[in-house]
């Protein structure tokens, strides 16, 4: 069985046809109503002439990117089919946005990555795909587009998606890659299947995106990590209600079992699992819910309640990749706030290990400061302990962002290393 | 630990998670949320996550309702019995009273509204309360300017919406860190679209104001859409007043809210209406979208809701 939400991202060099292969997707699945149809029309002809239906349009946002004509932030789309229902975080290729690129790449399941059939793999588009594994986004589809100014070539497919393949043995993390070749302006193999590629046998780009699995499948194959995030108590007097809220980060919980609270390590059993529906015997994640325990502990925010014989790690020190979003230089000795669950602590940059070359995939030895968009792995100390597992094996306990305290900024964003 | 088939969580129910987890974070993080009620569906489904968040506790904020004072009377008398049955504080900042004070210049004609003028109402209540955040109903299918809208989305010492300069918005960590002065809004309902609304009023069997359900109205017809006769009216020559069977998508401002010829008498009939519409909601019914191509972009920047 499959979740019916599947968030995906896109992205690709300028021109590789991504704002046409969302509006063909929205398009064919007749999820664009008449009135941005009749807006899209309106602009194309203003922009192409008579007759002219650009596609591309209908992702179309704010006013600096339809007068510069590129996307320069995320942008979210919905659409539904009968199977599922999808949020598409439609990122700008630019290397000046990688920034935008982890972002939206930060929350999907799956991503698509773009290529022009005649231009090949260009660096934009190895940046993201690398990015999403670095993201850990286990599921990635190489959408090789264009394949109508290439004659519909297998050879050409074949081609490109050997030179991928090459590529992407070094992304780790990425557990399946599906190629697809199709022509988004022409919507072969987006929606439908086209007449033009009968050499292709695999899914269409829609089919795939509908059956394919995403991490919350089965949640019980993850240690249980609830943060707490919101104590709940009615007013002193009324009730001794005391209920522990937040949205259960990955596993199960059930009501009776034995569970620990970190960092501090105190034990108890869940007494309940309550949420307004009444209570539960069982949750799993991403259920949002409120326990309580057996024992009147004193937990607050920030704490994280787990079973005791599968703990993370409880640590002041961690080692990280960070991603760098600002162009105030991030330098050892560097103090930030860090922002890790529901918890927030002091942090500072004790040393930067390596810097990551994001068109070679080679880690280059200790740089003396990141720039905006420059990724490295570097080494933490934080004001309290922090319980955190390695991103790859959790990306909800497995990630943070730093934030500049005086101009109160989101400056990084960290995914927690597996030898922190 | 096994691996038994565990029950599933619908897309609804996966929205309702992470809107919750949105609504915690607030109030953790924020010495003075509200939460903007209107009476209207969206926010009619605010106010149940924030029941599913916080109970059995009291919200740890009050809601308020920028009133314009051209409302639906079904609408307030809804709001008023909502409120009462949530033993909920209320705070109404009225349009009228930044008009009478001045602070407001009501527009003319018979393509006036109060739309525009409820920024400066929103803004003033704002400063005047000390609210830190805002929730809103917003959604990002609803308008292209709010497709890239961030879920908790900064708003500098003069309300403004800055869209080239967000923050970054990374998995579920929200940065809620905000100078005196500065507010955050912030909109749970971001990832809906306006059928999961719908269906989740449907399946939380909700109850909505009249005007969502088919009724008979006097109407007059104006740019291709159809608005309601009401004291605040004032006709074009030409136009010609008839009665027809109406419901209303969304619920603003009389004077700017256009009703769809309907027969959805039932929240099953909504649904059903809405996931076979062809045209989009603010398409359908908000005068004030048509204005520009960046309409809704221009009011974001100025502080709109
Ligand atoms: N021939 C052909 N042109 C395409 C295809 N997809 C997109 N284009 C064109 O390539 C150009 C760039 O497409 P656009 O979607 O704006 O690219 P983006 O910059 O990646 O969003 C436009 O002129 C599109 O019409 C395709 O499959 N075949």
């Amino acid at each position: 069985m499959t979740l019916d939400l599947l968030r995906f991202t896109t992205a690709g060099s300028v021109d590789d046809g991504k704002s046409t292969l969302i509006g063909r997707l929205l398009y064919d699945s007749k999820q664009v109503f008449e009135d941005q149809l009749a807006h899209v029309a309106q602009a194309s002809e203003r922009r192409g002439g008579e007759g002219t239906l650009d596609l591309a349009l209908l992702t179309d946002g704010l006013r600096a990117e339809r007068e510069q004509g590129i996307t320069i932030d995320v942008a979210y789309r919905y659409f539904a089919t009968a199977k599922r229902r999808f949020i598409i975080a439609d990122c700008p290729g630019h290397q000046q946005y990688t920034r935008n690129m982890v972002t939206g790449a930060s929350t999907a399941d799956v991503s698509v990555v773009l290529l022009d059939a005649r231009r090949g793999v260009l660096e934009q588009s190895k940046r993201h795909a690398f990015i999403s594994a670095l993201l850990g986004i286990p599921d990635m589809v190489v959408a090789v587009n264009k394949m109508d100014l290439v004659e519909y070539s297998q050879e050409r497919f074949e081609e490109l998606r050997a030179e991928f393949e090459g590529y992407s043995e070094k992304l780790k993390g990425v557990q399946r890659i599906t190629y697809i070749p199709m022509s988004a302006l022409n919507g072969d193999n987006v929606v439908s299947r086209s007449a033009e590629m009968p050499w292709y046998d695999g899914p269409v780009l829609l089919d795939h995106l509908e059956q394919v699995e995403v991490a919350y499948d089965h949640p019980g194959e993850k240690p249980a990590r609830f943060p707490v995030q919101w104590v709940i108590r009615p007013a002193a007097g009324e009730t001794d209600y005391r209920g522990y809220s937040g949205q259960l980060a990955s596993g199960a919980l059930r009501r009776g079992e034995e569970i620990t609270v970190l960092p501090g390590g105190l034990r108890s059993r869940i007494a309940a699992i309550d949420t307004f529906d009444g209570e539960l015997e069982e949750a799993t994640a991403p259920m949002s819910l409120t326990l309580r325990l057996e024992d009147e502990l004193d937990i607050s925010r920030g704490e994280l309640i787990c079973h005791p014989e599968e703990t993370p790690s409880v640590s002041r020190e961690l080692s990280a990749d960070v991603c760098w979003m600002t162009p105030d230089l991030l330098r050892p000795g560097s103090r930030y706030l860090l922002k890790h669950t529901s918890r927030t602590v002091t942090a500072v940059i004790d040393s930067l290990e390596d810097q990551l070359d994001t068109h070679t995939l080679e880690r280059i030895g200790a740089p003396t400061e990141l720039g905006l968009n420059d990724i490295g792995r570097m080494r933490l100390r934080t004001s309290a302990p922090l319980a955190f597992d390695p991103y790859s094996s959790n990306r909800r306990t497995g990630s943070f962002i730093l934030i500049d305290e005086s101009s109160n900024a989101t400056v990084g964003a960290g995914m927690i290393a597996q030898d922190a | 630990m096994s691996i038994a088939t565990r029950p599933q969580l619908s897309h609804l129910r996966a929205l309702e998670s992470e809107a919750i987890h949105v609504m915690r974070e607030v109030a953790a993080e924020f010495e003075r949320p509200v939460l903007l009620f209107s009476g209207g569906k969206d926010s009619i489904v605010l106010l149940r996550l924030a029941e599913k968040a916080f109970r059995p506790a009291p919200f740890p904020f009050p809601l308020m309702h920028v009133d314009t004072g051209h409302n639906f009377p079904e609408v307030i008398e809804y709001r008023d019995r909502r409120v009462r049955e949530l033993g909920e504080r209320l705070i109404v900042a009225s349009v009228q009273e930044s008009i009478d004070s001045g602070r407001a210049v009501e527009e003319t004609g018979p393509r006036a509204s109060r739309n525009r003028l409820q920024t400066v109402t929103l803004l003033d209540a704002i400063a005047e309360h000390g609210f830190d955040a805002a929730f809103g109903g917003a959604r990002r299918d609803e308008e292209r300017a709010r497709a890239k809208e961030r879920i908790m989305s900064f708003r500098d010492d003069f309300g403004q919406w800055d869209p080239k300069n967000q923050r970054p918005e990374l998995w579920n960590l929200y940065n809620g860190r905000i100078n005196k002065g500065e507010h955050v809004r912030v909109f749970p309902l971001s990832n809906w679209t306006e059928l999961d609304v719908w269906e989740y009023i449907d399946s939380e069997q909700l109850e909505v104001p009249s005007i969502y359900f088919a009724h008979e109205r006097e109407v007059f017809r104006r740019d291709g859409m159809l608005y309601a006769m009401s004291p605040f009216t004032e006709l074009i020559d030409g136009e010609e007043v008839f009665t027809d069977t109406v419901r209303y998508r969304t619920v603003g401002d009389m004077s700017c809210t256009g009703g769809v010829v309907s027969k959805a008498q039932t929240l099953e009939q909504v649904v059903l209406e809405i996931a076979a519409t062809t045209i989009t909601e603010r398409g359908e019914t908000r005068a004030d979208d048509r204005v520009s191509e960046a309409a809704m972009e221009d009011r974001k920047k100025a502080g709109y809701f």
